[in-house]
């Protein structure tokens, strides 16, 4: 004699995966779009409102930066703030690969003004790896809308 | 290009702001929300550290 025993419904219960089939682009892919271009992570998921937001504040403060003669960092293993500073740099993307082609920030800072500029550079790249990130977060459904 | 010290404390707080906005929170209105919170905490507390400043000078 054998007794019946009722298996659960649904084994496993593996959730939240589900988001990054329906935008359509991979994490990765979006990850990488969003730091070569910003807003471009967010544009890959359909998010144009955000993206047009970020890819305006990002460009707009790199730009700005890039106005008020401020430094662009080149790789180095001088200070450790100089180095930190090309970090923040590179994560304009594309962008610093612009300046640096078109030999934008190389003029030696000699007012706060021109200070504020490397500043500006700087969080730019931050700034865009954060919205970068953000647009991994979103494509991979761990972060909801 | 050259701008105030009090202009490049505007937009520095307004691009930061929208970005922490868009990418700390989910919902549209909790993002513009929390972007209006960033700018007066920069703006206000830049404001502040410039008084200490002055008072601790004078």
């Amino acid at each position: 004699m054998t007794t019946k025993v009722q298996e659960p419904a649904a084994a496993g219960g593996k959730t939240g995966s589900g988001d990054a089939v329906a935008s359509g682009a991979s994490p990765a892919l979006a990850l990488l779009a969003g730091w070569l271009v910003p807003g471009a992570g967010h544009l890959l998921l359909g998010k144009w409102v955000r993206a047009g937001l970020l890819m305006v504040s990002i460009v707009g403060m790199f730009a700005i930066g890039i106005a008020l003669q401020g430094k662009v960092y080149t790789p180095n293993t001088g200070e450790p703030l100089d180095m930190l500073g090309f970090a923040g740099d590179l994560g304009s993307g594309l962008l610093y690969g612009l300046a640096r082609l078109l030999g934008w920030g190389q003029a030696p800072v000699l007012t706060a003004v021109a200070d504020y500029g490397t500043k500006f550079i700087v969080v730019a790249g931050l700034l865009n790896v954060v919205a970068a990130v953000d647009a991994h977060s979103l494509a991979s459904g761990r972060k909801p809308s | 290009m050259t701008i105030s010290h009090f202009s490049a404390v505007l937009l520095f707080s307004l691009f930061t702001s929208i970005v922490f906005g868009i990418t700390q929170r989910a919902q549209p209105k909790k993002m513009v929300r929390f972007g209006a919170l960033c700018f007066a905490l920069f703006v206000g507390g830049t404001i502040a550290a410039s008084w200490a400043m002055w008072l601790i000078k004078h």
